[in-house]
């Protein structure tokens, strides 16, 4: 039975990290879920809105939430690791800040209960996707991988409550069920450089270059994200970070929603590797038949 | 006729402030009932107690009423001044119009109006007072200890010392506790077992001490004075008259690789062990989880090597019953462990140790004999990092409180280190340095300066593993925030200290309260330090809060005093104030219908049935009974008995419903 849930890209799904949406919505066209994309969305406000006006940045996230409340979704899911940061943290402050709700109603002109329930990439995976991967998976992701969740995806803890805030292990349970190998390594949650992209490459090329190199130094064949702005980061701007690290860095860097398609079998272009700055090189091996003993196999990794 | 004396006190300005004390002293003057009222600016002054004194004399009162502050603070005062007059204490009533009127409202006619309805409460209830007598209770002069680390010892002895029985009871197969475990301590640089361990002779040889090592505590009832203990000695497996401690069962003992829990699991024990060569008592328990006999059902060994045939394998667990007038509470702390701390890689990495850990690498009876070597491969460390506040200070990991021992022994660590190891550099990163003991600060200067400890102030964001080394980062506040990343050999986390573990249970058995990281309580954090709120249970050291080992000494040697003190009379005075079942004539004898609902719901067992007979012994009636030794007159049992048959002498259903109803009518 089709599932439907609500669905929020966000402008970034929309344009620089396109693959990521295209990634996701074949994730979830793959265990019949139907992603609803809450109607006349608008932009979270990022980093931008909370840096120049404060209620401007409750509303923006508000308007985004009463729309969903407006097509009765009960649940969205919100890939990029910052529009879910925002949505959450925002949700969670109207909650419990009777005044500041009434404000921002005025000013989107809707009445918001706050109850929506906000899933972030992995969440989705969790609920949707982990019970069956099994059944569906073709290849095995014999690979190791180094897990990286950046900022926004596990912090803060009191709010999101997702995860452990240090050393997280989520989406490294993820890659294990697709029989990858995750290594334990220091920088999972380590800053990206974010925003930094644009005004200042240099500090970005140090700060990403260093998270790269820690990964490749340690044998992972490929970056796991769950993030946009990450993605990017270790992706686009790799000649930024080869130049700040003063060597070659050929290691891959692939949304986890990417790695499970690939471990389904998806095309490069239903997944969207195809748009990576870095070439994925990755070949996966066929699965083994008999399940069981595949089984067997992902609990030792 | 009832004649009342009310006496508004001013308290200085702290009532008059904001209350008009002549105008309520005149209003009350007119209550019904009232012979005397007067006002006075300090109350609780020996001229104030004589107006009450002389009151009572000239005017034959019947009652007093003492308008002032809370009847926690000066209602004995009153009560001794009334009864010096020749009046029975307990027809003497503190109406409260400090805390409950003049400090909680600003000044107006509705803060004086309401200081009037708080003294015609107190009016209508004093009038129904009854003279009481203080009920008597023998003291059993024994004092419960429960936990056998320094504050326990230290009590026992003091207790023991002043001539009292004291039974020690300790749950490991050794009392010590953790000061046993530490190599030197601060701010002497004296050898903590140096010291201890006479004094943990000196328990098991005193006459007054009887030691149960290896044992718990089951449960306890009974009220101060007269407190029923229940201990359970946990098997031991071993007959501990025939044992003379020779040790041949430890020698060969064949499953020799456990973790020594004293030594932190960085030296190994056997399964028939005793927890350290000077332990006391000096004769082992077999670790049953462990021992191969109890796994797989033979083995043996340790019978068989045993020249006067100690070994009982079948032992089961036994109970003793001690009758106390007091409990100790003595059950120390113990260190955060865990994967508490995934960011520093406690757990993970195996270089990455606690502070305990720490002082067993670097006590001379540890698994390296002094020295400091790392447990990975036991190489000499040439940095270490030490961190403090792991945990400590951090909401974040729900810890918000300074565990206060760890500023201390970090620059002790250090300098300890720097002592062994001349080349080596010791680093500590530290929030604050919280040195405010007696020659603790010149410790810590001694360290910065003579020994050259490297003291950073920031924190560490993390440690992770590359090659070999522990990359610490954090950050130096001092230097503008300048990140700092250290590659060291060895990290010692300076963990928050936490309750012992059971310290929730056994609280709980105890009826003593304890807050919210699970730490015991005291009575007052001033003026009753030692107590708990829990009348006949005092508290000693790190139980309470995480101490060093002064504080820890003085607080037991405190707590010991104060039993000392309660068991200097034969028999302790308790206010009457305490539950009964009334009684009327027959044929009726009492309102009391027997349902016995009263007796499940005492928190302190102190009801039980009372058959009423008559002359030929034939059985009327059977009424609920209040044993006036046990009962702490909580009122539970009021609320519970449904034909209103109990009350709580001095509060009765008269005196509360007359208060009620002076508070409600137009008066």
């Amino acid at each position: 039975m089709q599932k439907k849930i609500g669905y929020y890209p966000g402008c970034s799904l929309e344009g620089s990290s396109r693959e990521y949406s295209e990634s996701v919505v074949t994730l979830a066209n793959a265990f019949d879920v139907e992603l609803v994309q809450v109607p006349d969305w608008n932009c979270c406000g990022a980093t931008a809105a909370h840096n120049l006006n404060s209620i401007l940045s409750f509303s923006l996230p508000a308007r985004i939430l009463a729309k969903a409340q407006e097509a009765e979704m009960d649940t969205i899911v919100v890939p990029c690791a910052a529009c879910y940061n925002r949505l959450t943290m925002v949700q969670h402050e109207l909650k419990k800040n009777d005044t500041l709700r009434a404000e921002v109603n005025g000013i989107i002109g809707a009445e918001l209960k706050c109850d929506i329930k906000i899933l972030n990439i992995v969440q989705f995976i969790q609920m949707f996707v982990a019970d069956f991967v099994a059944s569906k998976q073709q290849f095995l992701f014999d690979k190791k991988v180094a897990c990286y969740y950046g900022c926004l995806l596990v912090r803060p803890h009191d709010v999101l409550d997702f995860d452990r805030t240090e050393d997280p292990q989520s989406m490294d349970e993820v890659m294990k069920s697709l029989g990858a190998n995750p290594i334990d390594w220091p920088f999972k949650t380590e800053c990206c450089g974010a925003g930094m992209s644009v005004s200042r490459t240099d500090i970005v090329g140090r700060l990403s270059g260093r998270i790269v190199k820690e990964a490749a130094d340690r044998g992972a064949e490929a970056i796991i994200v769950a993030c946009p702005m990450c993605h990017s980061n270790l992706d686009m701007r790799r000649p930024a970070l080869e130049k700040a690290m003063g060597e070659k860095l050929t290691i891959p860097v692939l949304y986890i929603s990417q790695a499970i398609d690939m471990a389904l079998g998806k095309s490069q272009k239903e997944t969207g590797i195809n748009r990576h700055f870095v070439p994925v090189n990755i070949s996966l091996q066929n699965r083994v038949v008999v399940p069981e003993v595949v089984l067997e196999k992902t609990e030792e990794n | 006729m009832a004649r009342i004396g009310v006496f508004i006190c001013h308290c200085g300005e702290n009532i008059s402030a904001t209350v008009d004390c002549e105008k309520v002293a005149k209003v009350a003057s007119e209550f019904p009932g009232v012979t005397v009222s007067v006002d006075y600016k300090y109350m609780c002054s020996d001229p104030g107690q004589n107006m009450v004194k002389e009151a009572i004399l000239e005017h034959n009162l019947t009652g007093v009423v003492v308008s002032a502050c809370s009847p926690r603070m000066h209602e004995p005062t009153f009560r001794n001044a009334c009864a010096e007059a020749g009046l029975n204490p307990f027809l003497c009533e503190m109406a409260n119009i400090r805390e409950h009127c003049s400090w909680v409202h600003e000044k107006s006619d509705a803060t004086t109006d309401k200081a009037i309805d708080i003294v015609r409460t107190l009016v209508e209830k004093v009038k129904r007072n009854e003279a009481l007598a203080p009920i008597y209770v023998p003291i059993t002069k024994t004092a419960v200890v429960i936990g056998g680390g320094v504050a326990g010892i230290q009590a026992s002895l003091d207790i023991a010392d002043a001539g009292h029985k004291v039974v020690l009871v300790e749950r490991e197969p050794s009392i010590g506790g953790h000061m046993s475990q530490l190599s030197e301590t601060f701010p002497t640089l004296d050898c903590s077992q140096c010291i201890l361990t006479p004094r943990m002779v000196d328990v098991a040889r005193h006459p007054n001490i009887t030691l149960y090592t290896y044992a718990e505590i089951e449960s306890v009832d009974g009220s101060i004075g007269n407190f029923n203990v229940k201990i359970r000695l946990k098997s031991k497996s071993l007959d501990e008259k025939l044992c003379t401690g020779c040790g041949a069962c430890i020698q060969k003992c064949p499953v020799k690789k456990i973790p020594s829990e004293f030594e932190q699991g960085l030296g190994k024990r056997t399964a028939i062990y005793v927890p350290f060569p000077q332990a006391v008592p000096n004769k082992p328990v077999i670790d049953r989880v462990n021992c191969t006999y109890y796994i797989k059902g033979k083995c043996k060994v340790c019978e068989i090597v045993c020249p006067t045939k100690a070994i009982r394998f079948d032992q089961e667990d036994s109970f003793v019953e001690v009758q106390a007038g007091a409990l100790l509470l003595a059950t120390g702390f113990d260190v955060l462990k865990t994967n508490f701390f995934p960011e520093y890689g406690y757990g993970k990495y195996e270089d990455v140790i606690d502070g305990l850990a720490f002082e067993r690498l670097a006590s001379a009876s540890g698994p390296t004999k002094g020295e400091i070597r790392r447990p990975s491969d036991g190489e000499i460390p040439k940095k270490i990092v030490f961190i403090a506040c792991a945990g400590s200070r951090d909401p974040a990991k729900g810890i918000e409180y300074c565990s206060k021992i760890c500023c201390m022994y970090t620059a002790k660590h250090a300098m300890l280190y720097k002592h062994k190891v001349h080349e080596g550099t010791p680093y500590i990163f530290y929030m604050d340095i919280r040195a405010t003991g007696k020659m603790y600060e010149e410790f810590v200067r001694r360290a910065i300066e003579e020994d050259e400890v490297k003291y950073i102030r920031g924190r560490v964001s993390q440690v992770y593993e590359k090659n070999g080394k522990l990359i610490v980062r954090g950050v130096d506040t001092l230097l503008m925030g300048q990140a700092v990343e250290i590659e060291a050999d060895m990290v010692v986390l300076a963990t928050a200290g936490i309750a012992s573990p059971g310290s929730e249970e056994l609280a709980q058995k105890l009826h003593v309260s304890y807050d919210k990281h699970k730490f015991f309580s005291e009575a007052h954090p001033k003026l009753k330090p030692v107590e708990t709120n829990t009348a006949g249970i005092y508290l000693a050291g790190a139980c309470q809060s995480t101490k060093d080992i002064p504080e820890t000494v003085a607080a037991a040697s405190g707590a010991a005093a104060k039993i000392a003190g309660l068991f200097s009379n034969d028999l302790l005075k308790r206010d009457p104030l305490i539950a009964v079942v009334k009684k009327c004539a027959p044929p009726l004898y009492s309102s009391c219908t027997g349902c016995f609902m009263c007796i499940p719901v005492c928190p302190y067992q102190a009801i039980d049935k009372e058959e009423i007979k008559d002359r030929s012994g034939n059985i009327i009636k059977t009424i609920s009974h209040i044993n006036p030794g046990l009962c702490q007159g909580c009122g539970t049992c009021v609320a519970f008995c449904k034909s209103k048959s109990i009350d709580i002498l001095g509060y009765n259903h008269d005196q509360v419903c007359a208060e009620v109803e002076a508070l409600l009518n137009e008066w």
